[in-house]
């Protein structure tokens, strides 16, 4: 999953070496915590959280055959 | 833009070690040759190298595909993808098992999909390109019964003489059911909210 978020991710920032995902797991969730170069925050995110929208949509799509809850948080 | 200017004893040898350092095929690069070089005599004497300069083209519409070959497989989905380039728009058709993971609730992974991909393919480039990701003929589908949706609620709305609003949609949904119900003078449509709340509205004359 983690390599999910960073081919997602890399193409769209400036700074793909900046890249940073953490995960933490508990009984009931996964939460991903996405990090990227402070130039690139507005490239992950979007216009009203678009981009961000569209990101954590296809993640949880692919973590919909988990049957743990995903989060992904950035920054 | 990624470019090397390299030098050998010959032309070939100068291209061939400016695609290793591009890590990169011929295929996908501009070559300008600054000088062919001379061999000089005996191969020793005022012999001068070669020099080109070796440019990668951006083949956007190949890191699209590229793109979406990724993020399938790491979703754990086999896929084929048809790309059907046009002036202004690239079409993405996949297809494969579990193609429906890739769908999602009323295509949303497809939309979010395809969102991405556009901003992939028009990153860093001046004149933008449409994407349209369709996965096995979701898209005409879709429009079918987007199509029927909008004819029955016409139906309600010049009934009930009210207006009628339908869920929240992208763009070129919303533009399906305008188009569907424009020659339908009995009722007018427009768009109302913000995105992506946007949502189509059809009211009564």
């Amino acid at each position: 999953m983690k390599a999910l978020i960073e081919t997602i991710v890399r193409p769209l920032v400036d700074h793909p070496e900046a890249i940073v995902i953490t995960e933490e797991e508990n009984e009931y969730k996964i939460r991903y915590h996405l990090t990227v170069h402070e130039n690139d925050v507005g490239k992950v995110i979007g216009k009203n959280g678009r981009i961000a929208k569209a990101i954590r949509t296809v993640v949880y799509a692919a973590g919909s055959d988990v049957n743990k809850k995903i989060y992904l948080d950035i920054m | 833009m990624r470019q090397v200017t390299a030098t050998g004893q010959t032309v070939d040898e100068a291209v061939q070690s400016a695609l290793v350092k591009l890590d990169t095929v011929i295929d996908r690069v501009h070559v300008d040759v600054i000088d062919e070089g001379k061999k000089g005599i005996f191969g020793v004497f005022g012999s001068k190298p070669a020099i080109v300069k070796v440019r990668v083209l951006n083949d956007k519409v190949k890191e699209g595909e590229e793109f979406l070959r990724q993020v399938a497989e790491q979703m754990g989905i086999t896929i084929t993808i048809n790309t059907v380039k046009k002036e202004k728009e690239v079409l993405y058709e996949l297809s494969g098992e579990k193609i429906a993971m890739l769908i999602g609730k009323r295509g949303q992974t497809l939309n979010a999909l395809q969102y991405l991909t556009h901003l992939v393919v028009n990153r860093n480039v001046d004149g933008f390109k449409t994407v349209i990701i369709d996965a096995e003929g979701y898209r005409e589908r879709r429009n079918d019964t987007l199509i029927q949706l909008a004819n029955r609620l016409a139906q309600k709305a010049i009934q009930t003489q009210k207006s009628v609003s339908l869920e929240p949609m992208p763009s070129y949904e919303r533009k399906v059911i305008h188009t569907a119900l424009q020659n339908n003078n009995k009722i007018s449509t427009h768009s109302d909210g913000v995105e992506p709340n946007r949502k189509v509205v059809i009211k009564p004359e």
